[in-house]
């Protein structure tokens, strides 16, 4: 028995009949995905920072005029693959038209900082990744947690969980192994002791783990896409 | 905003975000391996105040799986034996995914460089992990994957048999026609007739595991026995472990070993090896009685 689905999707969102609803759900979908295309708009499609950055623009202000999200058909793919056909589609015929890329466009809900992006993509030089169909799926994913650190830091701040999450911040989030400190000494700096310290480890991670899954959910479209995602993302599907 | 989320971060996230939430009583510290139905974890039990290992279930929903997963672990519970891992709890986290606790073993897997140092070392060890394996088949259990990945040897020579994912009653359970087992040392009938296998199945992993663990310059009588441990024909096996054991007792008391037939010579230096005092004795004696014999006529 097939029950209808009680939440819709980001994508099932950008049809609805509510203006502001349209709005936001494809607002959401540029936060995800605009990373990923500028990125691959550079490595795989070779283009410089400017062309890179026009064309996203664009593909996101075309994608929201021509209705190209409408034409998802979720049964033949999962979105993020749907999505990077659809660059390859864009690039493709932008390259062939040969057609002057305009800066902006005006449609994007939101700011896209390019600079930042463009600092990102520093460390794949010189060299490229081999695979850059990879690449789009690691940027996608890397996007995907930033948000969910950003949900996870409003959450502490709107509970009262600060220490929670600068204990998370500080372990979890290092940017090395070596940058990672020790319990002990994360327990001293804050002034917790070390089972506290691994006590708000846990919570936190618990709590990261949902919000993942609850932004997965969201940017998937089926039960069986949001599975596949999450298994692949976390090594088990819920 | 979050700054920029390097490489090793993502990469530690999606770790960390996999590892399951077993409740108050276990802390998960760190992933162990991961195999194909799931993932093991090193766990602090907070009220033993113990390590423990953790087998956590990939899947969430899967009621076959679910139950595959509690299968092992209740075969793992009926089986009490040093050399088999002990089972203390199961349970499900609270994301819904089914899991085991287990004893943490330390050790080594014997495929890695483990440095023997006695032919004798070797074959104790072989011996202590043919006894867990019998004990498991008195209990009417075969285990399918036996392999040098799946046996610990511990800091003092300890045996575990580890990873009865695959296990199965012999005659009881039902049996799907699935394929099980690890090339190399998955015997010719679990790929041929997979509802058919039994005990012997194991002592064919056996006889190739007595086989990697021999020198190189080994005993033929020993490489005999590996050698019909895994026989390719079911019937031209041992037909247990016990068999398999019994001879290489034999082997080690020096006694004529069933796989292999000696020449006259080697038997002659067999029995000498085994009985060397009292012969050396004898021999002594009479060169002595000789040489008196003579001397007195002269």
């Amino acid at each position: 028995m097939n029950f209808p689905p009680t939440r819709l999707s980001v994508v099932a969102r950008t049809r609805s009949p509510d203006q502001e609803t349209r709005r936001l759900a494809f607002a959401a979908i540029i936060e995800a995905y605009w990373k990923p295309v500028y990125k691959y708009l550079r490595l795989k499609w070779q283009l410089d920072p400017d062309q890179a950055a026009d064309l996203t623009q664009e593909f996101f202000a075309a994608t929201l005029e021509k209705d190209v999200l409408g034409r998802f058909e979720p049964e033949r793919a999962r979105f993020r693959t749907y999505l990077r056909l659809c660059v390859d589609g864009f690039a493709s015929n932008a390259r062939k038209a040969e057609r002057r890329l305009k800066r902006g466009g005006g449609v994007a809900t939101v700011s896209l900082d390019f600079e930042t992006a463009e600092g990102e993509i520093v460390q794949y030089e010189p060299a490229v990744p081999a695979d850059v169909d990879e690449l789009f799926y690691q940027e996608w994913v890397r996007a995907l947690f930033q948000r969910a650190v950003e949900d996870l830091r409003a959450w502490a701040k709107d509970s009262g969980r600060d220490t929670m999450f600068a204990v998370f911040e500080r372990y979890d989030l290092a940017e090395s192994a070596e940058d990672r400190p020790t319990y002990a000494a994360l327990a001293r700096d804050l002034g917790i002791t070390s089972t506290t310290v691994t006590n708000h480890l846990a919570a936190m991670r618990r709590q990261f783990r949902r919000v993942v899954l609850e932004r997965l959910r969201d940017l998937t479209t089926t039960d069986e896409e949001f599975e596949a995602e999450a298994k692949r993302l976390l090594g088990s599907a819920p | 905003m979050t700054g920029w989320l390097g490489d090793a971060a993502v990469a530690h996230l999606r770790d960390v975000a996999e590892w399951p939430d077993a409740g108050e009583r276990y802390e998960i510290t760190r992933r162990l391996g991961r195999g194909g139905m799931g993932v093991v974890f090193a766990a602090r039990d907070r009220v033993l105040h113990r390590d423990v290992a953790i087998k956590v279930l990939n899947e969430i929903g899967s009621q076959a799986a679910a139950e595959h997963l509690l299968s092992e672990a209740r075969i793992l519970g009926r089986l009490e034996h040093p050399g088999i891992v002990p089972v203390h709890d199961a349970g499900t986290s609270a994301d819904g995914r089914v899991f085991y606790v287990m004893k943490l073993v330390r050790g080594h897997r014997i495929d890695t460089n483990v440095a023997w140092r006695t032919l004798n070392e070797r074959l104790d060890f072989f011996l202590r992990l043919c006894d867990a394996v019998a004990f498991a088949h008195s209990h009417g259990i075969v285990h399918r994957d036996l392999k040098p990945q799946n046996v610990m040897l511990g800091p003092f020579g300890q045996v575990q048999v580890m990873d009865w994912g695959v296990a199965k009653f012999v005659g009881v359970m039902p049996e799907r026609a699935e394929v099980v087992g690890t090339p190399g040392y998955m015997a010719p009938e679990q790929e041929r007739d997979a509802p058919s296998v039994d005990f012997r199945a194991d002592v064919y992993a056996l006889g190739v595991i007595l086989e990697a663990m021999l020198p190189d310059a080994a005993p033929k009588p020993l490489v005999a026995i590996a050698r019909h441990a895994r026989a390719a024909q079911v019937d031209q096996r041992y037909e247990n472990v016990r068999a398999l054991v019994r001879d290489v007792g034999r082997f080690r008391d020096g006694a004529p070993v069933e796989a292999y037939h000696e020449t006259l010579l080697e038997r002659l230096a067999r029995v000498y090896r085994r009985h060397r005092v009292p012969i050396t004795l004898v021999l002594v004696y009479m060169v002595v009685r000789v040489i008196l014999l003579l001397w007195f006529r002269t």
